[in-house]
């Protein structure tokens, strides 16, 4: 079974702007994939289908074979696991902990099983020392840590990250890089940073326009320039695509 | 505006405790309706809105500055019971979290400036949306709803101040006082309401509980670059009645005639008793009798103390009734082509 | 209106008074309060052991009074209004230092100026040793609907968010030269207020999609529990009771 179907997908704001133009996309259970698109592309619109927060004007959503409707959204919530592009819209209770426990308290856990997941969550981003601490105390790294750990206590099927590499600074993001290869969920990572997709996914996809534009192995998506620039997508300045084999 | 202890005597604190209580129960019950699982995060943020706003003086007239009380804009923004709900947090947590407004004084606070401000507010408002359709009229009827709603404060505080002032002023500078100054801070308020609501309407339309727009149709592009039209799936709305809004506001009122007027006529309050258990500063309960509406009626003995006040509150909600009533058959009226919904 | 630095009110601590279940301090300053409303105000030596009950609590407190004078300023409009009323108030008068003053008006402006202030003092201490979080849970304890608690909840993670873009907005302002002089700048005034309420409205509407979006359907799970013992509610209650006998010995 697939980890996320979306057919013919069409959305457009209620002042009108549409973001999304008929979006097909399929993504099997354990693959990591990288979503590409320049700014004003429709990422993020899309991104927040994939849990239901947007109802589609047209077209459907498929979570591990459940449709995303209003009387699956609880299940569809549980499964679809989503870091926010700003962890500060991500974290919004007094403390770490209190953060970490919200989701799984709204699925029901309660006590010593609460208490689990939370370690569990926070050991899985090194962020288990931080736990007393008001979230905006931290860095903004930490912080985007934490919002991971927020979603991996729920115990997600897919996870879903918008923009995870925005605002970070070199450690912080190979620190991150680090956690997402070391878990075993679907993924689907969006950005418009390709070295960071390069390094973390197989297979990525291009929107643009509210579309998608190119599916395939990313290593040829970024090879091909006449493709990237065609959709306001750039390299870094003397980035080189490394050869074949993967550095460890 | 925020009134401290010891301003109002221990029955008008009291009893409008008592009102606040009771309308705050009213509005948790029909603020589920307005805004489902959106209620308790939109109602703090406009609550934390107009906690802000309210620092933000803005000048009168020379030497006086006057500030936002956010009734009404609560009350187009989230709806009428959940604005009555943002205005009771903002004043319990200036109250409680940063010594705003006595504790003793809350239900006072609360009915001046939660209740009174959403209920006049959002009948005003009503009414002129009924009258004036589209954008230009949603921003209008905020200008005029706020612009009206602080004034009614003003009076209603006037009103609370001469059954249970502590203070030997006449009634009437008083009135006058607060109402002048409260009608120019009025279109400070209204400027504010009027601009906030438009800025909103113009870039989140959906975010305007007074207001909701309409869904478009979408376009489709194939990979081929094809494109075709689809209608789209419109979000269901959720509109309600006005009616239990009314009834609310009505019923509330009585409640506060009645109370009010059951503890201002039956327990006099403190330095009352005090004065007249030991003949304790004659002269200046006397003064204090004479110097209100409320002790000549009193001394008079023909109509009962109180009577008066309740007759005054009955007054103001009488007209807000008569704007919700007028906006309501309006609305019928105009029932099949409602772009907003009553 | 609430001082710009919201948080400031909460002194960190450790004190027994500190540590009091927020529940028993909140009813134990309401009762407080309400028995220094119900005082008649002739009864001067009441208000000041009044005043001293307070001043032990704040000792026990370890709150220093230079923190309580400075927050009492949120006092001062109904002050310089308790000055005014024996200068306009009616009744009989009385020349003090050369003024011609309302007898009424001088019980009325000292009635006022008492009640306030002993009330004020008693919600800075109480701000001053309780968290705000902590006082949402021990609201919720005392049974405050859970809506309010959760709106008051919400509004204090947004308070945040909000000043923060208000500073930003008034700096971006008062270095381009503007400055609210006169009503002619209302406009200008207004419409920054339009603009912050979309910036801090969207900030919430996302912070709102998150919580969606792990499962929050309308209803908070509880996080928190303060359970206060017989004993705890006997060393808060100490404040009200012993402020009810005072007022007793003064009838
Ligand atoms: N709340 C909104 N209301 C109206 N238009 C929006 C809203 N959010 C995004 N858009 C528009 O939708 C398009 C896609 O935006 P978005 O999905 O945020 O792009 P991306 O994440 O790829 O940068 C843009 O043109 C943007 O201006
Ligand atoms: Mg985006």
């Amino acid at each position: 079974m697939n980890s996320l179907e979306v057919s013919r997908l069409a959305y457009a704001y209620p002042d009108g702007t549409q973001a999304l133009f008929g979006v097909d996309l399929t993504i099997g259970r354990g693959e990591r994939v990288a979503l590409l698109g320049p700014n004003g592309a429709g990422k993020t619109t899309l991104v927040m289908h994939l849990n239901g927060i947007l109802t589609p004007g047209h077209g459907t959503v498929t979570v591990a074979g459940t449709p995303v409707r209003k009387d699956t959204l609880k299940e569809v919530r549980r499964r679809v696991g989503l870091v926010f592009q700003d962890p500060d819209d991500q974290l919004f209770m007094p403390t770490v902990r209190d953060d970490v426990a919200f989701g799984p308290a709204n699925m029901g856990l309660t006590g010593e099983e609460l208490e689990r997941a939370v370690k569990g969550a926070l050991e899985r981003v090194g962020m288990l020392e931080a736990a007393d601490r008001p979230p905006h105390h931290l860095s903004f790294g930490q912080r985007r840590r934490v919002a991971v750990a927020t979603v991996l206590a729920m115990e997600p099927e897919i996870l879903v990250l918008d923009e995870p590499s925005s605002n970070l600074d070199p450690a912080a993001r190979r620190e991150l890089a680090e956690i997402l290869r070391s878990l075993d969920v679907t993924v689907l990572m969006v950005t418009h940073d390709l070295p960071y997709a390069l390094e973390l996914c197989e297979r990525s996809l291009i929107l643009s326009d509210g579309v998608i534009a190119a599916d395939g192995p990313t290593r040829e998506l970024l090879a091909d320039p006449e493709l990237l620039a065609a959709h306001r997508l750039e390299l870094p300045y003397g980035f080189a695509i490394p050869a074949p084999a993967e550095p460890a | 505006m925020h009134v401290p202890d010891g301003f109002f005597n221990a029955a008008v604190s009291g009893s409008a405790g008592a009102v606040a209580a009771a309308g705050v129960a009213v509005c948790l019950r029909g603020a589920r309706r307005e805004l489902d699982d959106r209620t308790a995060p939109m109602a703090g943020l406009v609550a934390a809105f107009i906690f802000a706003v309210q620092m933000l003086n803005f000048p009168v007239a020379a030497g006086t500055s006057g500030h936002l009380l956010g009734g009404a804009l609560a009350a187009i923004l989230v709806g009428p019971y959940t604005g009555v709900l943002c205005m009771a947090v903002v004043l319990l947590v200036q109250g409680v979290f940063f010594a705003d407004g006595g504790l003793t004084a809350l239900g006072i606070n609360v009915t001046i400036m939660g209740i009174v401000t959403v209920l006049v507010g959002w009948g005003v408002f009503r009414l002129v949306t009924q009258l004036v359709r589209g954008k230009g009229g949603v921003t209008a009827a905020a200008f005029l709803a706020s612009l009206i709603s602080v004034p009614a404060a003003a009076l209603a505080f006037t009103l609370l101040f001469w059954i249970g002032g502590t203070a030997p002023i006449e009634v009437s500078a008083v009135a006058v006082a607060m109402g002048g100054v409260h009608v120019l801070i009025g279109v400070g308020e209204g400027l504010i309401t009027a601009f906030t609501v438009g800025a909103v309407l113009a870039v989140r339309p959906d975010l305007v509980y007074g207001a909701r727009g309409l869904a478009s149709s979408l376009v489709l592009r194939g990979p081929d670059g094809a494109t075709t039209v689809e209608p789209a799936a419109r979000p269901a709305t959720a509109g309600h009645g006005l009616r239990p809004f009314l009834l609310g506001g009505v019923g509330l009122t009585l409640l506060l005639a009645g109370v009010v007027s059951f503890f201002a006529s039956s327990s006099p309050d403190g330095l009352e008793a005090v004065a007249e258990n030991k003949g304790f500063i004659d002269q200046a309960t006397e003064h204090l009798m004479s110097w209100s509406p409320l002790g000549d009626y009193g001394e008079v003995g023909g109509i009962p103390v109180g009577v008066a006040g309740v007759i005054g509150v009955g007054i103001v909600l009488l007209v807000a009734g008569a704007v919700g009533y007028a906006a309501r058959t309006r609305g019928q009226a105009a029932a099949g082509d409602d772009k907003i919904k009553v | 209106m609430g001082a710009g630095h919201h948080h400031q009110l909460y002194l960190p601590g450790a004190s027994a008074v500190h540590r009091l279940p927020p529940q028993c301090k909140l009813l134990a300053v309401f009762a407080f309060a309400v028995v220094v409303v119900a005082t008649p105000r002739e009864r001067f030596w009441a208000f000041a052991l009044y005043a001293l009950l307070l001043a032990a609590v704040a000792w026990a407190a370890r709150v220093p009074p230079g923190h309580v004078l400075r927050r009492m300023a949120i006092e001062l409009p109904f002050v310089l209004f308790a000055f005014l009323i024996p200068v306009i108030g009616m009744g009989e008068r009385t020349t003090v230092l050369g003024l011609s003053l309302s007898v009424p008006g001088l019980w009325a402006a000292w009635n006022i100026l008492a009640k306030a202030t002993l009330g004020v003092v008693a919600s800075i201490l109480l701000a001053a040793t309780t968290e705000p979080r902590t006082i949402l849970l021990g609201a919720q304890r005392l049974r405050v609907p859970s809506l309010l608690v959760q709106i008051a909840m919400f509004m204090l993670r947004y308070l945040d968010v909000i000043l923060d873009e208000m500073r930003r907005m008034r700096v971006a302002r008062e270095s381009r030269g503007f400055e609210a002089r006169d009503v002619r700048q209302l406009p200008a005034v207004a419409r920054s207020a339009g603009a912050l309420f979309i910036r801090s409205y969207e900030r919430g509407e996302r912070v709102h999609l998150a919580m969606l979006s792990r499962g929050y359907s309308g209803r908070m799970p509880m996080l928190g529990e303060v359970s206060a013992s017989a004993a705890q509610w006997g060393v808060a209650l100490l404040l009200p009771v012993s402020a009810l006998a005072v007022l007793g010995l003064s009838l």
